[in-house]
């Protein structure tokens, strides 16, 4: 067992897999000499060399489409996007040949790359830097959209992204990167994907977020628990596809739902889980799901960044809301 | 202004005497060159030629795939305006640029065609069927039962450029002495994914060969509006790479050319961008009307240059080639296509819940709702 960070963890599943398996390459900008801007590269070029840990030039649309070509041809590509906001210039590649390569071969050819992306705000990072749009991908059809929020599941979570035959985009709550430690054993071992993981179990409300907006939900749980308000805690962690059973299984229990996420309102993931639960759960529902979401604005400098994010005071306000009939 | 004596203060404590030859000079300078063998009347224009020219059972070969692929084209056509295939883009008169690639290329190479490859991927066994399938709305025409590493054809311009480089660095990584082999028509030059697929190749020596059928129009945009350049060739240059012209009418020109090119990609050295200089004779698709934009004596002018014709006037006056084995020639692809009309006819459509077969290697149990639904198990919640 090793303490680390979130970003150490990537770093070793990534060190495990390359070593596991020689199909499996790193690329992207800057990932290799330098470990990549926030480090979590470090040291794979040392080990496994400037062939399989490769510096690209600085053209996201050749890493993305590069990378289908490598995925296509037996390697295994692992792609940094350095930040999410520099991520639209793949989104030609990843919709028109990622996502459905396997689709339009019958089968033939297939995709299985990763294309990682550290995402969200709250570090005070340029402008373009600190958006949440999760909701593009998770839109589009043949690709997996894979959050971790903790140490544990960013290695483990990663090693299936790895290993799964179909393309994922692992997006990186890179305001966590360095916030918590935990305690974790380099084995080797993946998480399963395409399932919620439940953080905390309650009985009076459901609350549902992923990435780094987990530890204000978790903070806010805590805080309500000391009101006597048990709230279960569910880290959504694969977004597409979307596992709302686990979601329904706790809202039956509960019977209250609020939604957490670090971006925009409309459109968001959140809606997605609502429109479901509305469909599918809406008789154990006791009172209007809550969405506690970033507005529907541009996300700001970081002058005012705080006030756009979700803050445990809202997610409180949000439960008790959901609670006022009782 | 030359050898003027110049004096930079550094840090405001040092004087540095400089010795400034000139203000300007020139770094390094590029040419282009345009390659063709034989001109639009069959008549050698290069001496001596290469031996192909008078390997009669390869020159043959050579006609027969470009001719097979002008009347599978016609076909095509004429299935569309009878409502049997939908909207299809066809090759007239580039035939002699698909041709060439197919005939060099390897088996265990990697062909990334745009959309009016059909002759080089005939060659690498892509069938008949396949393409009328795809263009006929059936993904199965996609699942190539020859060439199975082969990508399928590429809608969205330029954007197989970067998947060719990825293939290319699997392969040299692993050591492999194959060769990628992209497609790009004249428009796709002006898309950055060319432009970073090149600037890449050149970056990391890939093994991959970009091959650019300049056919002079982007559905309706003639070169001149679509750049400033001279040459689309010398787009190579800003990336490192070779980069020549070639007459992509005279296929033994092409032939040579790509050759050479593909030998360099598998032999380690580096990638190379050729404009083979073209015509579209067709609309851009059936969908299109190119008497819009581009005047009648244009294309009857293009005519004259046409790839079979000019190869044909070759063979004949070699003694290769005579009425008779035309006519023989045309009564088998004839054949050959009508086969494979057939068999693109009484190809039965997919099942309905065929679209959730390969969306992933396993369906996601949260989608087995909307496959059950569209089986008409049950209704969609």
């Amino acid at each position: 067992m090793t303490e680390v960070t979130l970003l150490d963890a990537i770093n070793m599943g990534l060190c495990w897999e390359m070593s596991a398996d020689p199909s499996v390459v790193v690329l992207g900008e800057d990932i290799g000499l330098n470990g990549g801007v926030f480090r979590a590269t470090d040291g794979l070029q040392e080990k496994f060399g400037q062939q399989r840990v490769i510096d690209t030039p600085l053209s996201e649309t050749l890493i993305a489409g590069m990378s289908i070509g490598m995925a296509a041809e037996g390697l295994k590509p692992v792609a940094e996007i350095q930040f999410m906001g520099f991520i639209y210039s793949t989104i030609d590649q990843i919709i028109s040949h990622a996502s459905r390569l396997r689709n339009r071969t019958r089968g033939r050819l297939s995709c299985p790359l990763v294309l990682r992306a550290p995402f969200g705000g709250g570090i005070h990072a340029p402008e373009h830097h600190s958006e949440s749009t999760e909701a593009l991908f998770a839109h589009i059809p043949g690709l997996r959209v894979v959050i971790p929020s903790s140490p544990g599941r960013a290695y483990g979570l990663l090693l299936a992204a790895i290993r799964d035959p179909d393309p994922v985009i692992f997006l990186e709550p890179k305001r966590i990167y360095r916030l918590v430690k935990q305690d974790i054993e380099d084995n080797g071992e993946a998480l399963p994907l395409d399932v919620c993981f439940v953080l905390r179990e309650g009985s009076d409300v459901t609350l549902v977020s992923w990435g780094a907006m987990i530890h204000e939900t978790m903070t806010a749980a805590e805080q309500l628990s000391a009101s006597g308000i048990n709230a279960e805690v569910i880290d959504l962690a694969t977004i597409k596809p979307l596992d709302i059973n686990t979601i329904l299984e706790s809202v039956s229990k509960t019977g209250r739902c609020v939604i957490i996420h670090e971006a925009a309102r409309t459109c968001g993931v959140g809606a997605e889980i609502a429109a479901q639960l509305a469909e599918q759960g809406l008789m154990s529902l006791f009172a209007p799901i809550e969405r506690v979401t970033g507005y529907d604005t541009i996300m700001p400098l970081f002058n005012l960044e705080k006030e756009y994010m979700p803050s445990v005071e809202r997610i409180i306000a949000a439960v008790e809301r959901t609670l006022e009939d009782l | 202004m030359l050898n003027q004596q110049a004096k930079v203060l550094i840090s405001g404590q040092q004087n540095i005497q400089l010795q400034v030859q000139e203000y300007s000079r020139l770094v390094t300078h590029f040419d282009i060159q345009y390659h063709q063998m034989i001109d639009y009347q069959g008549n050698p224009v290069v001496s001596p030629l290469p031996a192909i020219a008078t390997d009669r059972d390869q020159l043959i070969q050579l006609y027969q795939a470009m001719l097979k692929t002008r009347l599978f084209d016609k076909k095509a056509i004429s299935l569309q305006r009878r409502g049997q295939l939908g909207t299809y883009a066809s090759s007239l008169g580039q035939e002699a640029i698909g041709v060439a690639i197919g005939s060099i290329m390897k088996d265990e190479d990697v062909l990334f065609p745009a959309y009016r490859e059909y002759a080089a991927q005939f060659l690498r066994g892509v069938k008949m069927s396949e393409i009328l399938l795809y263009w006929g709305g059936n993904e199965q025409g996609m699942n190539f039962q020859g060439p199975q590493r082969d990508f399928p054809i590429c809608v969205p311009i330029a954007s197989q450029a970067p998947h060719a480089v990825g293939v290319a660095y699997a392969m040299q990584l692993r050591g492999e002495k194959r060769v990628a082999v992209c497609v790009l028509g004249d428009g796709a030059t002006s898309k950055g994914d060319f432009y970073e697929a090149i600037n890449a190749a050149g970056t990391w020596d890939l093994p991959v060969v970009f091959i650019i059928n300049n056919n002079r129009l982007a559905i309706s945009l003639p070169q001149n509006k679509q750049t400033r350049a001279q040459t689309l060739a010398q787009k190579a240059i800003a990336a490192g790479i070779a980069g020549e012209q070639v007459d992509g009418n005279d296929v033994l020109a092409l032939y040579i050319r790509i050759e050479q090119a593909i030998d360099n990609a598998r032999r380690g050295a580096g990638p190379t961008v050729i404009e083979a200089l073209t015509y579209r004779l067709c609309d851009h698709t059936t969908a299109d009307d190119a008497s819009r934009y581009r005047s009648e004596k244009e294309l009857q002018e293009n005519w004259l240059y046409e790839p079979i014709k000019r190869f044909n006037l070759y063979l004949t006056q070699m003694g290769y080639w005579s009425d008779k084995d035309e006519e023989k020639l045309i009564t088998q692809c004839k054949g050959e296509v009508e086969s494979a009309v057939d068999e693109y006819l009484h190809t039965p459509d997919q099942a309905s819940e065929s679209m959730f077969d390969y969306l992933y290697a396993t369906l996601p149990s949260s989608m087995e709702q909307q496959r059950d639904a569209v089986m008409g198990k049950e209704t969609l919640k």
